[in-house]
């Protein structure tokens, strides 16, 4: 194969091979074991669990106390736990304050509750202007308006701290139960690109 | 170090590349990349904080345009060869078998051991904070100013904080120090504090959000008392 006709995503796939291939010969790397990391991260670690968190504490006052004082103990409590959310920090949505989280420096992101970060979390448009440019992205990336009177807060993931937002209740879902609930919360919101 | 992957505040970078209904994986081989960090990092290729400053010593410009999960390949690579695990020549040998053989299958092995390793780390996490009798110098309240020195090796000190002041609004207890294990200098555990800056403190008044602001997390040794 010439060097003209191979792509970028031909050359990384075959290179990521090499080093799997190698990887399995040690005894590094199982492609049983790489079956079961991505079935966890496709079909049971996802934004439904942080969603049903959400639905949770929404209906159950005392368990949003706990969760804004202690999201891994919350967590814990409904067996969300585990790798990038070893120390959770919830921050809650207001009349006054909408929160966003971001990681200039790299992609950290709760997953435990959120799964594996969307690629424009990790890319460098969001990553460079979230911080300086908060209220301008919000709304001509995700169409989201935060009125000027409202504090954007931006929590940059820095640290082993993983935060992640708990959004406002949407008005008119009084009747509702935790299900119906969970069913309204999305992925964005939990990031504070998006607003239920 | 001052390098391309510290992203905050840099212009030009373009509209967020937003893809509704984007896959967790959008090829084959982002799979093995994701999964080569938990599997290297039992194997004892590196620590996060090492992982990170692997990204971080790619071609910047290389860097910026290569898909998220190549990053992870750079990282693992680096750390393999540096092991002396990987033989960078059999690499290449390699990676131009598999251009010439693109759907050529992975060897199948077993390892009950690995399986149990990946359920119970993705469970259970890997805990970065670490006991230590070191107490507190700042509280809730205080306010700090971020030391302006620019460290060569790996640091979570982003520029965009470095020489402004904010204030403490939370403290986590003590946590691995990235700036001595990410440069393989152990994990001398410092104390972490979120601080809040406003965004006029950050961008000036004359182009900062007039009602926004950031918080940041910082180690203990990042911060000096604010006059």
């Amino acid at each position: 194969m010439s060097e003209t006709t191979v792509t970028a995503q031909e050359r990384i796939a075959a290179r990521v091979k090499a080093l799997e291939s190698i990887m399995i010969e040690k005894g590094i790397m199982t492609t049983e074991a790489i079956d079961r990391m991505v079935e966890i991260y496709e079909t049971e670690v996802g934004p439904q669990l942080g969603a049903g968190v959400v639905a949770k504490a929404w209906s159950d006052p005392e368990f949003k106390a706990r969760l804004v004082a202690n999201a891994t103990d919350a967590c814990a409590e409904m067996d969300i736990s585990g790798l990038q959310g070893e120390d959770m920090v919830v921050v809650e949505n207001t009349e006054t304050v909408h929160n966003v989280i971001t990681c200039t420096l790299c992609s950290c992101y709760p997953w435990p509750v959120l799964g594996l970060p969307p690629n424009w979390y990790k890319g460098p448009a969001f990553r460079s202007r979230i911080v300086r440019e908060p209220r301008k992205l919000l709304s001509e990336d995700f169409g989201v308006d935060i009125p000027e009177s409202v504090e954007i807060r931006v929590w940059d993931s820095s640290s082993e701290m993983r935060y992640w937002v708990l959004p406002m209740r949407p008005a008119g879902t009084e009747g509702l139960d935790e299900k119906e609930l969970a069913a309204l919360v999305t992925r964005d919101s939990m990031i504070g690109t998006g607003v239920l | 170090m001052n390098g391309v992957h510290d992203l905050g505040g840099v212009d030009g970078m373009g509209p967020v590349p937003i893809v509704e209904g984007e896959p967790v994986f959008r090829a084959e081989w982002e799979k093995a990349a994701f999964s080569l960090f938990a599997m290297s990092f039992r194997a004892g290729f590196f620590g996060v904080d090492q992982f990170r400053h692997g990204i971080e010593l790619m071609d910047p410009v290389h860097y910026l345009e290569s898909p998220y999960y190549e990053h992870w390949l750079h990282s693992a690579e680096h750390y393999g060869v540096a092991k002396g695990v990987i033989d960078p020549d059999e690499l290449d040998r390699r990676t131009e078998h598999y251009l010439q053989n693109p759907d050529e299958p992975m060897p199948v092995t077993h390892d009950p051991d690995l399986l149990d390793f990946i359920n119970a780390a993705v469970k259970h996490g890997a805990p970065a904070s670490r006991d230590s009798d070191a107490e507190a110098k700042f509280s809730v309240g205080d306010r700090v100013i971020v030391d302006n020195d620019s460290p060569r090796g790996h640091t979570r000190k982003a520029r965009y904080v470095r020489g402004r002041t904010g204030e403490i609004i939370m403290a986590h207890g003590t946590f691995i120090y990235p700036d001595t294990a990410g440069n393989g200098l152990g994990e001398d555990p410092q104390h972490v504090y979120t601080v809040r800056f406003t965004s006029q403190e950050l961008w000036g008044p004359k182009t900062a959000d007039p009602n926004g602001s950031v918080t940041f997390d910082v180690w203990e040794p990042y911060i000096s008392p604010a006059v």
